[in-house]
This record gives structure tokens, sequence and C-alpha cells, in this order.
């Protein structure tokens, strides 16, 4: 318990949108946390499980005052549990004047921070951002330009961007991988990312994310046609089997899984 | 005086007054290790478990195994039982045979004969004559006492469950004291309290006429229960008139002053106190003497618990309803800090929550956790384990009523915490805001049946509720509900003492001892969301012909309990202040002082179906969240907020203790194993830290519940924690097995 200060901000601060705040995560970063879900995302993944969050006008305003309020009430728990805050979305780094301002308030009040992101930002954002972020969770969509595209209709240029920023600002990073089965456990896309990553020694692990399907009903609910409906949640075999993929490539760096 | 059984112990003011905390202050090894030490069953103890599981199936399958008929129960009234004689190594059976339950008529006999009817058997006639012709009964003696208000409040249910046809319970008796001292030194000092110099003044003060003749009776009847115990122990071939004076007679004479307090008495709430780490001292000597090794220290404590597993009662229909599952409250606290700052976790602490593992998991003994931010590292993550592994354990905050209570209470039932040996309290059960609420709307008029129940006054009129209007009349309303309870409590409990006394519980108390009025209210979220709704949204009142509100349209978003809005739970936090101040100006029988909980155990149930709808959207018949929850579905900020709500509810005018409920699915607690206990004894450390009281915790999918409807026989073990106890999932009502699992899972977004 000792060593914290937690202070309060006091102007109002900037304003942008947010979809929801979440306390008591545990699966998004160290320790006890509280997520803040940005609004609005330009990709677009086969396996999003927040579709409603890609829409900015499905969020609220929000200042970062108001945010700083909330995500000071539960100092405590991140005492104990060394948590703190994730933002993530949505995508964060769509709006990234409000995503470096509340991030910066979190820094100021002593929070510990995670930003969550697809990496899909400008070089400039990036690091305009990343300095205010403890710990970067960088959702890694596919290394491979064409699964990249066929996955999130975008290009892989600025994700590796981003990683590449995060390591010239030495910021700590976690690569989350998510595994559909059939779409990214090729052996030779899964070698070649790995590959990749071993020159980065800001990247201190990788974590293997099976795909699940529990976001399906919120495409239902927001009609939009769900083109994974046949794929199933991958088996813990074919997990470890990505595991032992990555270990293999990535022997000789610094990567943990 | 140094008796010989006392040998290797540190003496002090112990040895010449009863004070078992000084013993323990003088004797405890703390532990500050982790669980590496414990031991597995043994194989007597897994045949022996074996066979009462065996009695437990069939039991489960009847409701009632077997049940005395003729011999109504008492502390020596039954010769000794087992279970099988050659593997029991604690022995003491609460009738003749393994869960055969015992008739306690002084209580009620009109109970007992509906309850045994209920389940096919038949009540001596000459048991119905004795209580109903010649010997008076509690239940008797209460309604020749209660006056009109009274049985209109009891039967509209604005106050239920009151212990007026059962046994108050709720008394904890120091069974350890027998462990230490023996009757003989026990009844010396019993007798030396009967003295007329000792009699006249309570803390100083003189006392009435009535009065000291009531202790000195009271006192008599102690001396005697105590010389039954002396002989129902002498039936199982021990001598308890001296102390234990090894580690398995420690736990054979704290079982058997255990047993004594089951044997006399069907209370509510029969809990067992604090005994792990006091026996510990027992168990830590004997094994630095060499004569107990670890498998047999854990084969003593798991045979103690299989006793503790199969308490029973006899109870009606009606009273499982309120309290389903069969539940005994054996609750055992475990664990916590001293005044002095060491902690009083002992390898007995690990040993007692150990038979979660050697046993499997179990709703009883009600295995409760003193919590404390100081607590041993590795016993926090120990009970994180246990608790993701049996969603058997409950969690109270130590730093918080260490402050109240000192280092030696205990808690009665659920969350109610009491000095062992020196408070008791006066079970009050509970008053159901909601329908208070209603009430308020409606001029006093009971919603459902339209009965004036409340004094008459004016109703609301208006078509869209008004907040100040709605808020002072439920005031008013809580006047006369606090002017109530106080009063009908009086009467319960100057009846129980009179027609229904705990003789052997209370000879293991001291003489003078701190008497509480437990009173409780149902449904605190309820009225919370149904004021916020009135004050941040519109409400609009639906009249029927007879012009009673018995419905309601919200019109926009109000704050819900549950989200740590400041907003709203200042409601709650008002509401609980306000309702505890008006308990407090009314004379209380015994001079006890009034206390508050905010508990439901699983009565939320029925408190529901039988209030009607409330402004906050509840629909009629809709079971209210249990203890101080928030309404099921209407937290939408997440697990942490949820508990920072209920934290906020000031413990200081709820001393009778805040529950709190919390269902959390495995994975959201974290990715591996480690994470999740160590994320778990995290947020237990936060929640304390906050100020909660109580939280029960459960780790598991709502699949699991679901498949457990359909497939009972396949998880005959699988235990929930609901409202401050626990219960084994598969023999809830249908409709409580729904609550629950109707209930919110924490899950990560």
């Amino acid at each position: 318990m000792e060593g914290f200060n937690y202070s309060t901000p006091n102007s109002e601060g900037t304003e942008g949108f947010v979809h929801s705040v979440y306390t008591g995560g545990m699966v998004d970063g160290p320790g006890i946390r509280t997520v803040v879900f940005f609004a609005g995302c330009s990709l677009r993944c086969l396996y999003c499980h927040n579709p409603d969050t890609w829409s900015r006008t499905r969020g609220e305003r929000k200042t970062t005052a108001e945010i700083m309020k909330e995500v000071l009430k539960y100092t405590s728990f991140y005492k104990f549990s060394g948590g703190g805050i994730t933002v993530s979305g949505g995508e964060p780094t769509d709006q990234p004047e409000f995503l470096r301002e509340l991030l910066k308030e979190c820094k100021k009040s002593g929070v510990h921070t995670v930003l969550d992101t697809s990496g899909f930002s400008t070089e400039a954002d990036a690091e305009a951002v990343l300095p205010y972020v403890d710990l970067l969770l960088l959702d890694f969509k596919a290394y491979d330009p064409d699964l990249y595209h066929r996955i999130t209709r975008s290009k892989v240029e600025r994700p590796i961007l981003t990683l590449k920023t995060a390591q010239r600002l030495g910021i700590p990073t976690q690569i989350n991988y998510v595994l559909v089965p059939g779409l990214t456990d090729d052996a030779n896309d899964l070698t070649k990312m790995a590959e990749f990553f071993k020159v980065f020694n800001n990247i201190n692990k990788i974590e293997v994310l099976p795909f699940h399907k529990q976001g399906e009903h919120k495409w239902e609910g927001l009609n939009i046609p769900y083109k994974l409906t046949d794929t199933q949640p991958p088996t813990l075999a074919q997990l470890d089997e990505v595991k032992r993929c990555l270990t293999t490539a990535s022997r000789g760096g610094t990567l943990r899984l | 005086m140094i008796k010989g059984q006392w040998h290797g112990f540190n003496d002090g003011a112990w040895t010449e007054e009863v004070n078992v905390r000084d013993f323990i202050q003088r004797n405890i090894t703390p532990y500050e290790g982790d669980a590496a030490f414990l031991a597995d069953a043994t194989e007597r103890t897994d045949a022996l478990w074996a066979e009462v599981r065996v009695l437990l199936k069939e039991e489960a399958k009847v409701g009632v195994l077997d049940v005395e008929t003729k011999k109504p129960s008492g502390v020596n009234a039954y010769g000794p039982g087992y279970i099988n004689k050659n593997l029991e190594q604690i022995v003491g059976l609460q009738t003749d045979k393994p869960l055969k339950r015992g008739i306690m008529p002084k209580g009620g006999v009109r109970v007992i004969k509906n309850a045994l009817k209920a389940f096919g058997y038949e009540l001596d006639p000459a048991i119905v004559d004795i209580y109903t012709n010649h010997r008076k009964t509690h239940n008797d003696g209460v309604f020749d006492a209660y006056t009109d208000d009274m049985r209109a409040a009891r039967s509209s249910g604005i106050i239920t469950g009151l212990p007026d046809a059962y046994g108050r319970g709720r008394i904890i008796g120091d069974y350890r004291r027998l462990a230490l001292y023996g009757t003989a030194f026990l009844m010396e000092d019993k007798k030396s309290q009967l003295q007329h110099e000792n009699l006249m003044r309570l803390s100083g003060k003189l006392i009435g006429i009535r009065e000291e003749i009531q202790l000195r009776e009271e006192i008599n009847e102690q001396l005697r229960a105590l010389k039954q115990l002396e002989e129902m122990a002498a039936n199982y071939g021990c001598d308890v008139s001296q102390p234990a004076a090894n580690a398995k007679e420690a736990i054979q004479w704290t079982y058997f002053a255990f047993l004594a307090a089951a044997k006399q008495q069907d209370g509510a709430a029969t809990s067992l106190g604090r005994v792990a780490s006091f026996l510990d001292i027992f168990i830590e000597r004997d094994i630095k003497n060499g004569t107990l090794t670890e498998r047999e220290a854990q084969e003593l404590i798991d045979h103690f618990a299989i006793k503790l597993r199969i308490i029973r009662f006899l109870r009606t229909p009606e009273y499982n309803a309120l309290f389903s599952g069969d539940p005994t409250w054996v609750t055992e606290a475990i664990g916590g800090m001293s005044e002095s700052g060491k902690t009083l976790v002992t390898k007995n602490s690990f040993r007692m929550i150990h038979t979660l593992t050697t046993l499997g998991p179990a709703p009883e003994p009600n295995l409760t956790v003193l919590w404390s931010n100081n607590l041993p590292d590795s016993f926090k993550k120990y009970c994180a384990k246990m608790s993701i592994e049996t969603s058997s354990l409950q969690y109270e905050n130590d730093d918080l009523m260490r402050g109240h209570w000192g280092d030696d209470y205990a808690i009665a039932c659920c969350v109610s915490a009491m000095r062992i040996g020196k408070q008791m309290q006066f079970f009050g059960a509970r008053a159901n805001l909601a329908k208070a609420l209603t009430y308020a709307i409606n001029g006093g008029r009971d919603e459902k049946s339209g009965k004036q129940v409340a004094p008459e006054f004016a109703p609301v009129k208006s078509e869209y509720l008004e907040f100040d209007e709605v808020y002072r009349k439920l005031n008013q309303v809580m006047d006369w509900l606090a002017q109530l309870y106080i009063s009908t409590l009086n009467i319960i409990h100057y009846m129980h003492d009179k027609y229904n006394y705990e003789s052997l519980q209370m000879a293991l108390h001291d003489m003078e001892v701190l008497r509480t009025h437990a009173c409780g209210i149902a449904g605190l979220s309820v009225v919370v969301d149904s004021l916020s709704a009135i004050k941040y949204a519109k409400v609009k009142a639906i009249r029927n012909d007879d012009d009673l509100v018995v419905d309601y349209e919200i019109e926009g978003d109000y704050p819900a309990f549950g989200n740590n809005d400041e907003r709203v739970d200042r409601i709650a936090n008002d509401l609980v202040k306000l309702f505890m101040e008006k308990l407090k100006k009314h004379r209380a029988y015994r001079d006890a002082m009034p206390t508050l909980s905010v508990l439901t155990i699983t009565s939320n149930v029925v408190y529901g179906k039988a209030t009607g709808a409330t402004p906050d959207g509840r629909v009629a018949g809709q079971p209210f969240a249990p203890g101080a929850n928030p309404m099921h579905g209407r937290e939408s900020k997440g697990a942490i907020a949820s508990m920072s709500s209920v934290a906020k509810i000031p413990y200081e005018y709820a001393l009778d203790g805040i529950s709190y409920t919390f269902s959390v699915i495995p994975k959201a607690l974290g990715r591996t194993g480690d994470e999740r206990v160590t994320n778990l004894s995290n947020l237990l450390d936060g929640f304390f830290h906050d100020k909660g009281h109580h939280i029960n915790i459960n780790v598991f999918d709502k699949e699991t519940l679901l498949d457990a409807m359909e497939q009972p026989e396949k998880y005959p073990q699988l235990t929930v924690r609901v409202s401050g106890y626990a219960v084994n999932f598969v023999r809830l009502t249908r409709e409580q097995q729904l609550e629950v699992i109707h209930r919110t899972f924490h899950e990560s977004m």
C-alpha cells in the first residue's frame, strides 16, 4: 500500500466519446482495472466481440475530468492489486487528443495505465500518446498483409509502425494474438510473424487468445452479417500447437508466451 | 490454581478466572506459512465419510431421515449414539442415531405437530397433552401478549420470520470453556455468582427485584445444564468435569459443549464460535510432545467437521421456504488479528478450511474468514484458492469489527458479530422495508390486501409521485414500524427467556452479558431504487378500483444502487441511519441495545412474493435482491462498482451486519489459476479496505447451475453461497434455484 499517492485533477479537461466504463476488469492488464471503452473504431475485424463500439454515435460524450472522477473511486483496488486503468474500445487511438489527455491525467494522479489498441494509428498520434502508457496491449491481428486485410479491411503498415514507435520510446508491450481456426493458424504466417517480433526487445509477452463467439449476439442485435458463424473456438490442442509454433520461431529472442 | 491438564501452557489471568481470550493470547502460535504442511484424509476418515454420505443421500430423498416423536430432546435425554463406533474419533450425536431429529416442544407444540405431519410422522399424544394442558410454551406465551397491531403486521408480512414459533438461536455458548476448564471449575464460578451481593448489581447499577429473581433462577438453570452436560459426556465414557488433557480431548470437549446446546435448543442459527485457533494450542502442544502427528491432527478436525455437517433440526415447510436447504448455521469464525497486531491465523485455521478438500465442499459448518488487510499473505491466497474451488467460504471484515467487538468475537448465523461468552442477541428477523414504502404511498394500507395495517394517514393522491412527499410519509411509516418492531421483540424475548431459556448456552457465558435487539431490514435496494426513480425519473402511480396504488410506470432513467453513484447510494446510507435512529428511541427488554442488519438469508424470495409492485419497476411478487445486494441486472458498471455501493452502507448503523453476495465466473478473475487466486485475494483486500462488511464469494459458471437443476444427482455436494450461509444447490426450491441463477454473474466485457 505504501508509496502510492493518488491525486485528483481539477480541470474539466478534454471531451470525447465513451462507450462505457467498466470496473473490476481482471483480464485487461495487471491487477484489478477500470476499463474505459472508447466509442468508435475504423477497423471492421471479422471476429470483433464488441461491434457495438464501432460507431462513435453510440457513445456518450464525457470529459476526462468526469472519467477521472470515476477512475479514482477505486484506488484501493489498484493499490492492492497493482491495477489501474485500461483504455480499450472501440479504438482508443481514433480519439488521439482525448486519449492523450486522459492518460496524462492518470499519470498525474499516479494511476497505472494500459492501452489496449489495434495499433492502427498514425505515427504522430502514437508518438504523442505512448509516453503516458505503462503497458501497451497491442492486438496484432496478423503479420501477413493479405491476411491482415482480410481480417480488418485495412493495411498492416500502421500497427507495425506503432510497434516500432513503442520500441523507440521503450514502452513495455504485450502482443495479443487472436487464434481463429482456419484463419489465423497458418504455420507459415505464424513463423514469419514470430521472426519479425524477435527483434523487439520491448515485447515482454505474446498472449494467444482463443477466438470466442460471445460477441455474436451483438452482431445480430446490430443487424450486421456475422461471417464466422460456422467457425468454432479453437480446441486446447489447436491453441497449444500455435503457441508451440510461435515459441519455436521466436527461439533466441526474448519472447515469453 | 494450576491444573495438571494445563501442563506446558503459559499461565496468566486465565488460570484464575474464566478467560479464554487471555489463554489464547498467551499461548497461540501464529502461522505465517503456506498450506504445504496439510495432510490428506486418512482411510478411517474416508470410510466414515462414505458411510455418512450414504445417509445423506437417503435423507435427500425423503427430506427427514428419521425423527423422534415421543421423547423431547434435552442435554441428556438420549443415551449415546454413533455413526460407526470403530471409526469415529470424535463422538456424540444429537439423538440416538445419525441424522435423526429431536423435538423441542418448549418452543411450541403446534409447530412440532405440523412439522412432523409434513414428513408423515405423528407426535405422541402424551406430548401434545403435556405441552397443551400442563406446560405452557414460548409460542403460547407470545400470542398471549401480542397486540392486534402486532398480529396484523405479522400476517401482512411487513415484519416476518420472527422467532415466535421457532427457537431464536443466535446465541453462541463459549464452547471452548469446557475444554479449557471442565465443568467443575465452571460450576464453581457460577456458584460464586449466586451470592446476593453479586446478583444485586449489574455494571454497578442496582437492578430490580424481578431482574434479580430472574437472574438467580437462570444461574441455577445453568448449573443444572452443566451437570447434565457432564452426564451426557459420561455416557460416551468421557469425564468433562476436568479440563481436556490433550488435543483429542480438547476437540471432543468443545464438541460436547456445542452438542449439548444443539440437544437442548433448535435455535435458528446454532453457531460454533471461533474454535480453530483455540484448538490449535492443544494440537501444537501434542505435536511438540510427539504424541500427535499432522495426519492425526487433520483426522480429528475432519471427524469434528463431519459431526458439524450432520447437525439437524426439525423444521416446518414454511420455515424451509424462508431459510431453505436445511441450514443450521454452525458458523465458525477463522483467522482475524489480535488487538496487539499479531495474527490469530494458526495451522488449525488451515486445517479447518482443508476439510473442504478432505471431505469435499459442504454448506456446514459455515466457514467464515475474518479478513484483515494484515492477514498473512499465504493464508489470504489459500482462502482465495479454496473459494475458487468450492464457493463454500464467506468473508467478514475483521479490521472493521475488531474496533467494536475486540479480538475474541465470533459470528452468529451469517453476519452477527458478538464477543464470545460476553454477548448474545435477541434475534429479530427483519422488517420488509419495501412494504413500508408501499404503505407510505397507500396511507398505511397493504398494497396486496387493501387492509389498513399501519395507522391511517393521508395517502399520496397525485398521479406522479413526488419525492419529498413520499419520503415524508415513509419516515412516518418507519416511526410506526420501529416502535412496533421493538415492542414485538420485547414480547418474544421475554417469553423465550421465560418458557424456553437456553440454560446450557448461557452457562457458557459470563453472568453479565451485553444483549442486542437485532432488528433487520429486507428489500433495501428495492426501496433505494424506488426513491431514486421517484427523484430522478418520473414515476406514475397506477391505482385500482379501491384507489389503492398497485403498480407504477417509470418514464426516463434513474441511477440505480450498485453503480457506485453517489446520487443514489446516499439514499441507502440515509435510510439505514434513519431506521437505526428510530429503533434506538424505544425501550428494550433487559436493556438490550438495538442493532440493525441488512440481511435476508434466502427469505428475499418469500418477501418478494408477499410484496406488490414497487416504484423501481420491480413487478409484484418478484424476489428482492438478497441482503444488501443491488437488484439483479441493474448493475451496469461491473463488479467493483457494485461492491463499492454496498461497502458505503455504514456499519456503525448496521452493527448486526451487512450481507453482500458476489458471483463471478472463473474466467473473469484472470487467465491463469495463479492470477485468479491473486486477483480474488486483492479484490477482498480492496473491498474490506473500503469498509465493506461481509461478502459471500461464488465462483462458477451459470451453466454449471443450469446443469445441476437438470441433473441434481450429478452434483450432490455443489455448494453455493446465498445471503450469509451456504447451501447445497440441489436442495434449494426451484424458485430459489432460479433466483440464484438470475443473479448478476460478473464477467468481463
